[in-house]
C-alpha cells in the first residue's frame, strides 16, 4: 500500500524509498543514516547519504543527555544542512534509530525531516544502489535554535506526576523486560537496571507491533486497532512512551505523534535505566 | 587475566589499528567470511534452546566437542543487517574454537569494548555481550550434559 493511501494523520513525514532514489542528487535534500549497528553504514550505503551516529553524535560525551545547542549547530554545519535543507533519516531495525535521530532533531525544532519509509531493510531488499564512499559537504552557516525539552521530553518527576495523575504510559519494551522476568534469566547481560518490571500501569506494546512484515509502517488503521481500541489511548490526551534508553521508544513517539496524529506524545529517554535504579518509586511485576 | 591465546592475538592485532574507520574496515572485513553453521550442527528452523537472548540480529550458538576437551563454536545470524554480530562470530570462532573451555569460560564479556571500540549503544552492546555468553553457556552444558 502506498503512504498516502495508509490513512495517516501526516503522510508527508514519511517518504518511499522511490522518492529518496529520485533525490539523490537533490541539494536540498540530505540523506541520513543513523543505525543502531556500527558497522552497517561504512559497510555501504546509500550514495550521498552521511551518517549520524547516535553514541558519538547525539550524545554528550558526559552528562547523560543530547548534544546542546552548540554542538547540534556543529553537527548541522558539518552535514551542510541549512534551515531549508530536507533531512531524510534512514537506518537498520525498521527505522528504530532512524525515528531516534528525528526526535533529537525535533528537540532543535528542524521539523524539515522525513523518515523514509521500510529503512535501510528495504532499500537493501529492493537492491538498489550502495556505496562506501563517505560525502562530504560545504560546511552551512546553520544557525541551531535551542533546544525544548519541554514538548517532546519527559523526565523523570513529570513522569512520577503524570503517574500520579493516571496518565497513559506505553512501555515499548519486550514482554520480558516488562515483566521483569528478563532480569532473573542466567547467562544474560545485565541490563543496566537493579530492578525489573514497568512503571504501573503502563501499556506493554512491544515499539516492532507498528511494523509491517516488509518493514514499512502498519496503515492507520492497523495503528490505530493497537493504540486507539487495544490500549485506550485518546489523541488529545498527554501520552509518555518509553522504553530502556528512550530509543526503541522514539519509535512509538513517532508512530503516535505522525501516523495517527496524536498532539501530547512525550518521550521519557531515562526510560528502565533511570526508573529501575530509581529509590522508592513504584514498580509493578508481572504481565 | 589472560585471555586465550588467540583471542589476546587478535586484540593485539586490533590494538595495531587506533583510526576507527581502520578497525571498521577490519572488522566488516572480517564479517564478510561469516559462514552459517553447518547443516550437521543444525537446521533451519534452529532450536529456540540455541538463541542468544536480547541479540536484536537474531543469532544463535552451538559448542561441537571437538574429541580433545575442547569445542568448536558455530553460529547463524539471521539478520541481514547484523554485520556486527557476524563479525564477532568470526572472531569467536577463531578465538574460542580449540581454545581450553576454562580459558572460554573466564573471557570477559566486556572483551566487546575492546573489539568495537567504546561507542556501542548499550542495546547493542548487551547483544554482542549475549553472544559471548551463549557461547559460554553452551560450552558450560556440554561440559555439564556430555
Amino acid at each position: 500500500m502506498k503512504i498516502e493511501e495508509r490513512g495517516y494523520a501526516h503522510p508527508e513525514i514519511l517518504v518511499s524509498t522511490d522518492w529518496v532514489a529520485d533525490h539523490l542528487d537533490d541539494p536540498g535534500v540530505r540523506i541520513v543514516e543513523s543505525n543502531e549497528d556500527p558497522l552497517l553504514y561504512p559497510s555501504g550505503h546509500i550514495p550521498g547519504a552521511v551518517e549520524v551516529d547516535w553514541t558519538r553524535d547525539l550524545n554528550d560525551p558526559v552528562r547523560r543527555d543530547y548534544l546542546d545547542q552548540e554542538g547540534f549547530q556543529k553537527l548541522m554545519r558539518r552535514i551542510g544542512a541549512t534551515k531549508d535543507t530536507t533531512i531524510v533519516f534512514y537506518g537498520d531495525k525498521n527505522n528504530w534509530w532512524a525515528t531516534y535521530a528525528l526526535w533529537v532533531f525535533q528537540l532543535f525544532g528542524h521539523d524539515n525531516a522525513r523518515i523514509m519509509d521500510g529503512g535501510r531493510g528495504k532499500w537493501v531488499a529492493e537492491d538498489r544502489d550502495v556505496s562506501r564512499e563517505v560525502p562530504t559537504f560545504e560546511p552551512s552557516d546553520y544557525v541551531a535554535a535551542e533546544r525544548d525539552d519541554t514538548r517532546l521530553r519527559a523526565f523523570r518527576d513529570q513522569v512520577l506526576g503524570h503517574l500520579r495523575d493516571g496518565g497513559p504510559l506505553v512501555d515499548v519494551r519486550s514482554p520480558e523486560e516488562f515483566s521483569g522476568e528478563r532480569m532473573h534469566m542466567p547467562d544474560y547481560p545485565n541490563e543496566g537496571a537493579l530492578r525489573g518490571g514497568h512503571i504501573p500501569g503502563a501499556n506493554n506494546v512491544p515499539w516492532g507491533r507498528a511494523v509491517a512484515d516488509d518493514g514499512t509502517f502498519k496503515s492507520a488503521d492497523e495503528l490505530s486497532a493497537i493504540y486507539r481500541d487495544e490500549c485506550g489511548l485518546s489523541d488529545d490526551e498527554e501520552v509518555v512512551v518509553y522504553c530502556r534508553i528512550g530509543e526503541r521508544s522514539s519509535h512509538t513517539w513517532f508512530v503516535l505523534s505522525y501516523l495517527l496524529g496524536f498532539d501530547k506524545v512525550r518521550n521519557y529517554d531515562g526510560s528502565w535505566t533511570e526508573w529501575g535504579n530509581l529509590v522508592g518509586v513504584p514498580v509493578e511485576k508481572g504481565a | 587475566m589472560s585471555y586465550p591465546e588467540k583471542l589476546q592475538d587478535l586484540l593485539d592485532t586490533l590494538a595495531l589499528l587506533p583510526e576507527r574507520n581502520d578497525r571498521i574496515e577490519f572488522l566488516i572485513d572480517l564479517s564478510e567470511s561469516f559462514e552459517d553453521v553447518p547443516a550437521e550442527v543444525a537446521q533451519r528452523p534452529f532450536p529456540e534452546e540455541h538463541r542468544v537472548p536480547g541479540c536484536e540480529s537474531e543469532a544463535f550458538v552451538w559448542a561441537e566437542p571437538a574429541g580433545d576437551g575442547t569445542f568448536r563454536y558455530h553460529f547463524a545470524v539471521e539478520n541481514p543487517q547484523g554485520v556486527s554480530a557476524r563479525s564477532l562470530a568470526v572472531i569467536l570462532d577463531r578465538a574460542l574454537s580449540g581454545a581450553p573451555p576454562e580459558e572460554v569460560q573466564r573471557v570477559p564479556q566486556d572483551v566487546i569494548y575492546e573489539i568495537f571500540g567504546n561507542e556501542l549503544s548499550m542495546g547493542k552492546s548487551m547483544g554482542l555481550m549475549g553472544m559471548i555468553c551463549k557461547v559460554q553457556a553452551e560450552t558450560k552444558k556440554q561440559l555439564t550434559d556430555g
